[in-house]
């Protein structure tokens, strides 16, 4: 296996309070290699987000990671600060959020900001710049490019302006690209078409993906890997197949049955009792343990085992045994 | 006989710039038209399910249902009685009282500073009825504790929020209660105890739902029958399993194929291509027709009616 692009080995971030500290991740080890793309799923609240952030350096203060490392490409990242983590961020990293106008400047002719953006980065011409510009509009799928090249954000939908901000992450030639709910605020169709965008770019380059999403059936297609998180920790994870069809953490299956898609033909959805915990009153021993069908006394006291990457595959005490079950 | 009857609803917008933009700009009035031509009844005690992607005309028709806006034209008719026609204000009142709405915001749906039992039992008190434990009763119903009458909205998840917001909507006794995305805000495990909550109440008051949501899973296990919504048109109704096994119109065909599925591992389809247009200025005949693969001349003339094709309702001209 090649070296990992990204490797993340327990990261542990903290938010100072007044009222003592908050651990939104905790303990997160997880490696994504080369042309792989890794799904993060969870719940809200569950440190997803967080986790991404801390990669990026955008964590908003006081939140600060408190314990582990990160490497990407084999240079470990996290102590990177101000200017020195700018520059990382927008030549080896490539950014989706949600709200594509996040990521794109109100004021500024989207060619511009492709342009900018290389310039930057990549050692070319003002010329050589542009002429990339419209070719990296073209390759997202937006029509008639030689001409939007010259559009401000305001002038695109929604699906078009998230293909835009896909062309402005990928256009420095990224290793790594993190996009955290890139298609949540949009339509199923124009879901479709970006899931399939990203995919097909990334594997064309070699890029790996941090996908971060609440919808299992976006995993499912798009991802290779997966790691499903709850109130900041990792509890499972592994080849998406294996992880969907069965899980082997009570939550991933509690997950996984809740969705209407499993419960096909049913009259009742199966249920997961209670909600995610918050921050400041995490149960003791497993965070799950008092929504989970399968706690015992240890589960109540003790954390439980955490996952070593490429070692077992959920932290769990009494993990669902799929033989004693098939 | 059916609950509720809708017959050739449509809804326009005046979306037009203030009239001195108009003249200086020299624009012609912009009228949109979020709701066209809409039939479509709903038997008691089932589920009747609107799909659709945004601005497909979900919210206006569930709006127009409850009262909140009115038709630009044709008749929502709820128990025989003409909603915008009828001129007996108490008939009206009557029909009015047995409707409810849930919206999908649990969270902007309360207001944070009144008490949670002064929330749900205020469409009853309004009307001067008996107040007396009633929120309590609800609360319990709905899976919470007698106990949070007492507190305020920001005290509960949004899960539990939902909860209140369904108590209230159960207060005044309604025979039809208008979802609109009820959770569509909510985690997939929250959403479960919702969804499986409202199954329960509709069994136990024998309640009638319009269900209104994006989300296809949702929708093909809440419902008994479903619209499927395309720039404010029905394009095709039909019953869950009719519908998923064996969609006929090509947008249904499209959307279905869309949807992400869980056991889809590395499923690789050809994504949908084009977009929903402008609804100020939807295309000529089929407002599918500019996307649709299997387009025909007539397709870009004539606007396709609905008709039955088996159990099914489809508006296509390609389909028979
Ligand atoms: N500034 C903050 N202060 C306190 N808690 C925070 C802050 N920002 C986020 N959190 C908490 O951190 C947790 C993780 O949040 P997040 O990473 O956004 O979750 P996700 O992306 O999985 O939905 C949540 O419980 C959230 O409430
Ligand atoms: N009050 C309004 N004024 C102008 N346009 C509106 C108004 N309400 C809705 N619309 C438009 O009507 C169309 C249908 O909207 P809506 O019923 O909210 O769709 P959905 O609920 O399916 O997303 C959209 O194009 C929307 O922009
Ligand atoms: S009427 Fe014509 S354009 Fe419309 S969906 Fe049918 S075949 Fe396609
Ligand atoms: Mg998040
Ligand atoms: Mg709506």
């Amino acid at each position: 296996m090649s070296a990992p692009t990204l490797s993340i080995r327990d990261l542990t971030v903290d938010i100072p309070t007044r009222h003592g500290v908050l651990r939104p991740v905790s303990g997160v080890s997880y490696d994504i290699a080369p042309g792989e793309i890794l799904g993060v799923v969870g719940e809200s609240g569950a440190g997803k987000s967080m986790a991404g952030n801390a990669v990026i350096g955008l964590l908003s203060p006081p939140a600060h990671i408190s314990a582990g490392e990160i490497h990407l490409n084999g240079t470990r990242i996290d102590p990177l600060k101000g200017e020195a983590m700018r520059r990382l961020r927008g030549k080896e990293i490539g950014m989706v959020f949600q709200d594509p106008l996040t990521s794109l400047n109100p004021l500024l002719k989207i060619g511009d900001q492709l342009s900018e953006t290389m310039l930057a980065h990549l050692d070319i011409s003002q010329s050589e710049a542009r002429t990339r510009a419209i070719a990296a509009l073209d390759e997202v799928g937006i029509p008639g490019a030689a001409q939007r090249v010259d559009s401000y954000p305001h002038e695109f939908s929604g699906g078009m302006r998230q293909r835009v901000v896909i062309a402005l992450a990928l256009c420095a030639e990224p290793s790594l690209i993190i996009a955290d709910e890139p298609t949540t605020a949009l339509d199923v169709s124009v879901q479709a078409q970006i899931i399939a965008l990203l995919k097909r770019l990334c594997r064309e380059r070699g890029t790996a993906v941090m996908l971060i999403t609440h919808d299992m059936g976006v995993i499912a297609e798009a991802c290779d890997r997966v790691a499903v998180m709850y109130a900041g920790k990792l509890v499972e994870l592994g080849p998406v197949r294996d992880v969907l069809s069965a899980p082997l953490h009570p939550y991933t299956d509690g997950l996984m049955g809740s969705t209407p898609l499993a419960s096909r033909g049913k009259d009742r959805l199966h249920q997961i009792p209670g909600a995610m915990p918050r921050l400041d009153s995490l149960p003791t021993g497993c965070a799950f343990h008092p929504r989970c069908p399968r706690a015992s006394d240890q589960c109540r006291v003790d954390p439980g085992p955490a996952i070593e990457d490429g070692a077992g595959r959920a932290a769990c005490f009494f993990p669902i045994n799929r033989e004693a079950v098939a | 006989m059916s609950l509720v009857s809708v017959r050739n609803l449509t809804r326009i917008f005046d979306v037009s710039k203030p009239w001195l933009n108009r003249v200086i700009e020299r624009r012609p009035r912009a009228l949109l038209t979020a709701v066209s031509d809409v039939s479509f009844e709903i038997e008691e005690r089932t589920v009747y399910a609107l799909v659709g992607e945004s601005g497909s005309g979900k919210s206006t028709i569930g709006k127009m249902l409850v009262g909140l806006l009115a038709p630009s034209d044709g008749v929502v008719d709820i128990r025989g009685v003409d909603l915008s026609r009828e001129t007996d204000a108490e008939k009206v009142d009557a029909v009015r009282a047995d409707i409810q709405m849930i919206f999908q915001d649990p969270f902007a749906s309360l207001n944070p500073r009144w008490r949670v039992r002064d929330i749900i039992v205020e469409p009853v008190a309004a009307r001067g009825g008996e107040t007396a434990g009633l929120a309590e009763r609800l609360l319990e119903q709905v899976g919470l504790s007698a106990r949070d009458a007492g507190k305020f909205p920001h005290e509960f998840s949004g899960g539990q929020r939902q909860r209140i917001c369904i108590a209230r909507a159960l207060a005044s006794e309604p025979k039809l209660i208008v979802c609109d995305e009820p959770t569509s805000a909510l985690d997939v495990s929250v959403q479960a105890q919702v969804l499986n909550l409202m199954s329960d109440l509709k069994d136990e008051f024998g309640l009638t739902y319009l269900f209104i949501s994006h989300d296809l899973t949702v929708v093909q296990h809440m419902a008994d029958r479903i619209g499927v919504l395309y720039l404010g048109r029905l394009v095709e109704e039909a019953a869950p399993s009719e519908l998923f096994e064996n969609p006929k119109h090509p947008y249904t065909q499209m959307l279905l194929a869309a949807a992400p599925k869980l056991d889809g591992f590395g499923r690789e389809v050809a994504p949908p291509t084009g977009e929903i247009p402008d609804p100020i200025n939807p295309p000529p005949g089929c407002a599918y027709n500019p996307r649709c693969p299997l387009a025909q001349a007539v397709c870009r003339e004539e606007r396709p009616v609905l008709r039955n094709v088996g159990g099914a309702r489809v508006a296509c001209h390609m389909v028979d």
